[in-house]
């Protein structure tokens, strides 16, 4: 997968989470946290779903990569180049 | 509709013992994921605490007196967006004891405002006493206790005390004893928006929850208790219910932690560091709970969705659990619960100690339970006068009634104190592909926090099945 690619993973599982959540103005450095409202739960959601969908193990203690979408995107390249 | 027993299959992915919130949430999340999942209840109906019964036309409900806002989100994330759509506010909650009478939303603002103005307390110590509760996190230092926390910030204000704690206290059992982070975390779970309920009643929950398995693939069945968890070479293989074997790859527990551990699974599969935490688990207390129906016909008056009453001096948790406790709580279901259901009934629910209940007579057991339901009346005349001549149906329920049905330690209406929270999460650790989900460790607790562990631990059953 390309790096835009990633991203467009990435909102796509935080737009099935939430079909409210406005990207217009997303900061790619900014915690996504703070700016779409996403709490704990959330962030489990888009792990499972990664799961889910390309059999990624992302262990708890890497889910402080997931902060931003820019560090989602640096953390998931490697995980996702085949894919 | 539930499958017999005799029509089950030979094996599952994974199994899912009770049917709590916790563990219908983590069959739904795991049949979502594509696996495939068995469903084992031992009663004849869905729910666990989560639950209600019919008498006479009256439907009463057993755990459907409130909850945080939080539930839209979950609901609609982990269920779907018909029952997110059927929650509602509750709001009238009010509080009557010596110290005051007050009529609250139960929320940050109102309560903001009751502070300054009912209780004389300063705008600033408010906004940090709110900063504090809502920044804790389960992971936080845990050495403070609740009593700590509300002495740093309203000393010696034993009333204060009493209008932040005893909400709670019939929330999750929770004590002024206990880490100030389990307190802060539930708190400010109401105080986000007041407190919600499930409008058409716990039954058509638990019956939407039942059809959305079903769409899910859930293979259901009832009336089946699980006698032991089969583990072979340190992993679980599968269940015994009723000499018939079913095999699993993984087995999610949703009976009680002590339960899982002490019952279900021989000793011997786990270390002695985790038996011996284990075994320091603290079950947390029972209820007792007196149930109501009003005549068809008749009518009562609005006086306030959820009333905490009580007519001791002071706030105290121990007196909370006396067996002729002057507290409790009135949750008064009127026809709006269940829209087209033209009825009211009223629960009234206690705190309560199992072994108070399980070393009397039969004699005893039944003048006590008498003895319950008429102080319940007799205090219920003073908020709705003449309710006594309109009452058509009472009953009672108490710890033993909650340990006959659930099959928890000691009828535990909520869980475990927070100790138990560890032992539920490492329990995988100690036998590969061995999970406990339900209510646990204070936070965990309630409907809110079953569901949402439930899909906590539908994450580590997943990773554990696609590894
Ligand atoms: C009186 C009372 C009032 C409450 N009020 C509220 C409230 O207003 N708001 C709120 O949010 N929460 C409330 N709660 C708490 C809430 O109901 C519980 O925290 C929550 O429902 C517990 O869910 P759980 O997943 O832990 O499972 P439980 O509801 O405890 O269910 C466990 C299930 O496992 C089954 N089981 C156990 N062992 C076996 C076995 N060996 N084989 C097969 N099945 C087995 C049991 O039959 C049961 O169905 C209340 C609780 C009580 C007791």
């Amino acid at each position: 997968m390309t790096n835009e690619e990633i991203k467009d993973l990435v909102l796509e599982i935080i737009e099935d989470i939430d079909d409210e959540a406005d990207f217009d103005s997303l900061d790619p450095d900014q915690p996504l946290r703070d700016q779409l409202d996403l709490d704990s739960m959330d962030f489990l959601d888009i792990v499972m779903e990664l799961r889910k969908r390309h059999q990624l193990q992302i262990p708890e203690e890497d889910y402080p990569n997931l902060a931003t979408l820019n560090s989602c995107v640096m953390y998931l390249e490697p995980l996702l180049k085949d894919a | 509709m539930p499958v017999f027993l005799k029509d089950l299959q030979e094996s599952y992915d994974v199994i899912i013992i009770g049917s709590g919130l916790g563990g219908l949430t983590t069959a739904n999340r795991l049949a979502y994921c594509g696996h495939k999942v068995l469903l084992l209840e031992h009663h004849h109906r869905l729910g666990g605490l989560a639950t209600w019964f019919k008498r006479r036309g009256h439907i009463f409900d057993i755990s459907l007196h409130g909850f945080p806002y939080g539930m839209v989100k979950t609901c609609k994330k982990y269920w779907n967006k018909e029952i997110m759509q059927s929650i509602v506010q509750l709001p009238n909650i009010v509080f009557n004891n010596p110290q005051f009478n007050l009529k609250t939303t139960f929320n940050k603002e109102d309560f903001t405002h009751l502070l300054q103005t009912r209780f004389g307390v300063e705008a600033s110590t408010i906004k940090k006493f709110f900063d504090t509760v809502t920044s804790m996190n389960f992971y936080d230092d845990q050495s403070m206790t609740t009593r700590e926390l509300f002495e740093e910030f309203f000393p010696c204000r034993s009333d204060i005390h009493r209008l932040l704690m005893e909400p709670i206290t019939y929330a999750n059992g929770s004590t002024l004893d206990d880490p100030a982070i389990t307190y802060g975390i539930v708190f400010s779970n109401f105080m986000n928006k007041g407190v919600y309920t499930f409008s058409g009643g716990t039954d058509k929950l638990i019956g939407m929850m039942e059809k959305e398995l079903e769409k899910n693939g859930v293979t259901i069945c009832t009336k089946a208790k699980v006698n032991k968890i089969l583990i072979e070479k340190g992993k679980v293989c599968g269940v015994s219910v009723d000499g018939t074997t079913i095999k699993a790859t993984a087995v999610v527990s949703n009976s009680g932690i002590t339960n899982t551990i002490f019952n279900l699974t021989e000793s011997h599969h786990y270390s002695d560091e985790f038996l011996t935490k284990a075994k320091a688990v603290r079950v947390n207390n029972s209820s007792c709970q007196v149930y109501m129906g009003i005549k068809k016909g008749e009518t009562i008056e609005d006086v306030g969705d959820l009333l905490f009453t009580s007519t001791a001096d002071e706030f105290d948790s121990e007196e909370l659990l006396d067996l002729h406790t002057k507290s409790k709580t009135f949750s008064i279901y009127y026809p709006k619960t269940r829209p087209g259901h033209d009825r009211y009934t009223i629960v009234a629910s206690m705190n309560s100690r199992y072994s108070d209940w399980a070393e009397l007579t039969k004699e005893q057991y039944l003048a006590e339970k008498e003895s319950l339901i008429d102080r319940s009346i007799k205090d219920l005349e003073k908020y709705i006068p003449g309710v006594t001549e309109k009452i058509d149906w009472v009953e009672a329920a108490t710890p033993k009634t909650f340990n006959t049905y659930t099959l928890h330690t000691r009828g535990t209406s909520f869980g475990t104190k927070f100790e138990g929270l560890d032992v539920s999460r490492s329990i995988h650790k100690q036998v590969g592909g061995l999970f406990h989900v339900g209510s646990v460790g204070i936070i965990m607790s309630g409907w809110l926090g079953a569901i949402n562990y439930g899909v906590i631990v539908s994450n580590d059953v997943d990773s554990y099945l696609r590894a």
